[in-house]
């Protein structure tokens, strides 16, 4: 599904990191555009 | 290894209404759109009403977070300024105290301001221990200070605050209130525990500050020391102290830091202490405005607690009961949460539910909720009550029992450190000596990639302990 897209990974200090979901996307076969983590409190 | 326990806590807040514009948030948007300024201005509460809002006296210790009644909180009756553990402190008296804690005299008041604040801070329990001419120094002509370059208009015709060095961005009017006001919150709360534990100030040997706060200059922006600050304020006259950074998560290093040091022999009494956060005023106003809600955002808080040698009654810190988030950790909540609350009870050979309350990231939802932040305590709690099903201390239908128990809604302001668990510091040392539970577990977690220096994030856990001599 993700193989050749192109993907922005935005994670969340408490749920899944950015980190964490580019690594996955990047198995997948996408190429990882932009990647980051918030915390929104 | 002597034993170390936590003697006394304290925590206070400080209702700013009229300060919470300066908030990083308001300070940005507020300029943008003068019919946002103006329902932001309408949308602030008056104290009465922060008074007796529910979350607010469960931060003062008034009452347990499990007694808080349902959400939407609405006003609690019998709701008073006093609790044992702390206060609720009006804006106007609480000028007088930034007044009070000003050693630069950056702090102009007008003259009604003054004598409001230095009247209403004479009939204060802890007025002995404040510096009062201070507050009748202040008064001077804020329009003309508020006019000088770098100066910041903070309440129109009633309080000016100076820059520290025009040019230095590090030393701005806004950078040197928020660093004031951290001050004047954390020496609030140490105060009240002084005075409510009778401990003699000069038996306290260090401080450690585990607050937000950079103080600094341009070369060294955030290499200050604010704990020493705090213990000078205090009046601890024997003490010293250095400042814990780690974001949200620098209390529970700073509580062990703090009884490492008392059990290590270094030092006899510690004191760790958090002041409010300026800057976060006001940072889910957006939210609360589109939602019809006031500006929840408009109380600054406070924290204090005592690290001693083991005094036969008060909860003590297991330092063998210490969890760390290890590089190697991952950034995984689950895997966050395992290091954590896992790691160390596994190595204590105790089960989930030997720990009676965990104590985590405690922001209140109703601030975090309409922004879109969602309910920050509950889905700890559930990656908590996951873990424990997963070991196979409870069973899978029994998560919401655990997290109803074992658990609690936040209570606290969004001012990350007080809410890292910190804020539940006085309801711990209640239940672990006249209250039901033996064993609570302190969490904290921060956010280090915030400050764009590495991706990570940090947290570290504690367990604390029923005396042994108090059963």
């Amino acid at each position: 599904m993700l193989k050749d897209r192109l993907v922005i990974a935005l994670g969340e200090r408490d749920g899944i990191s950015g980190l964490a979901i580019a690594a996955c996307a990047t198995a997948a076969g996408a190429q990882v555009a932009f990647v980051a983590t918030e915390c929104f409190v | 290894m002597p034993d170390v326990v936590i003697s006394a806590a304290a925590q206070v807040l400080a209702h700013v209404p009229l300060l919470a514009r300066h908030g990083s948030k308001p300070r940005r948007e507020l300029p943008k759109d003068p019919n946002v300024a103006a329902a932001f201005a309408a949308a602030l509460r008056p104290f009465s009403q922060a008074l007796a809002y529910p979350a607010n006296q469960a931060y003062i210790n008034a009452l347990h977070p499990r007694d808080l009644p349902a959400r939407p909180w609405s006003d609690l009756a019998g709701a008073t300024r006093w609790s044992r553990a702390g206060e609720i402190m009006p804006e106007e008296e609480f000028l007088g105290l930034l007044a009070a804690m000003d050693d630069f005299d950056l702090l102009t008041l007008s003259s009604d301001a003054a004598a409001q604040a230095a009247a209403a801070l004479a009939r204060h329990p802890l007025a002995k221990r404040l510096d009062l001419e201070r507050v009748e120094r202040a008064q001077g002509d804020v329009h003309a200070v508020a006019s000088e370059a770098g100066a910041l208009d903070v309440i129109a015709d009633r309080a000016a605050f100076r820059c520290g060095q025009v040019g230095d961005e590090a030393l701005s009017a806004h950078v040197l209130i928020d660093n004031l006001a951290a001050k004047a919150t954390a020496t609030l709360a140490l105060l009240h525990l002084l005075e409510s534990s009778g401990i003699d100030p000069a038996s306290v040997d260090y401080v450690l500050g585990c607050g937000e706060e950079a103080i600094g200059d341009r070369y060294q922006r955030g290499g200050g020391n604010m704990a020493k600050a705090v213990a000078e304020a205090a009046g601890l006259s024997e003490a010293s102290g250095a400042d814990i950074k780690n974001f949200c998560a620098a209390p529970v290093p700073a509580l062990v830091i703090a009884a490492s040091l008392v059990s290590s022999g270094v030092f006899r009494r510690v004191a760790v202490v958090g002041g409010g956060c300026m800057a976060k005023l006001g940072m889910k106003f957006q939210g609360h405005l589109k939602a019809g809600m006031p500006i929840l955002e408009d109380v600054l808080g406070g924290a204090a607690a005592l690290v001693q040698a083991d005094d036969g009654v008060s909860p003590r810190i297991r330092l063998d009961g210490v969890g760390r988030h290890k590089v190697s950790a991952g950034g995984s909540n689950p895997q966050v949460m395992e290091a954590l609350a896992g790691v160390p009870r596994t190595r204590l050979g105790l089960a989930m539910t030997d720990v009676d309350d965990y104590a985590t990231e405690l922001h209140n939802p109703e601030v975090t909720e309409p922004q879109g932040s969602g309910n920050v305590p509950e889905r700890n709690y559930r990656t908590i009550a996951a873990l424990a099903a997963r070991k196979g201390d409870i069973a899978k239908d029994q998560i919401p029992a655990f997290v109803a128990e074992r658990g609690m809604p936040g209570f606290s302001p969004t001012q990350g450190h007080l809410a890292s668990s910190l804020c539940y510091l006085p309801h711990a040392v209640d239940r672990l000596t006249t209250g039901g539970a033996n064993r609570v577990m302190l969490i904290a977690k921060g956010s280090l990639f915030l400050g764009r220096v590495c991706q990570l994030s940090d947290g570290m856990s504690v367990l604390l302990e029923r005396n042994g001599r108090l059963q």
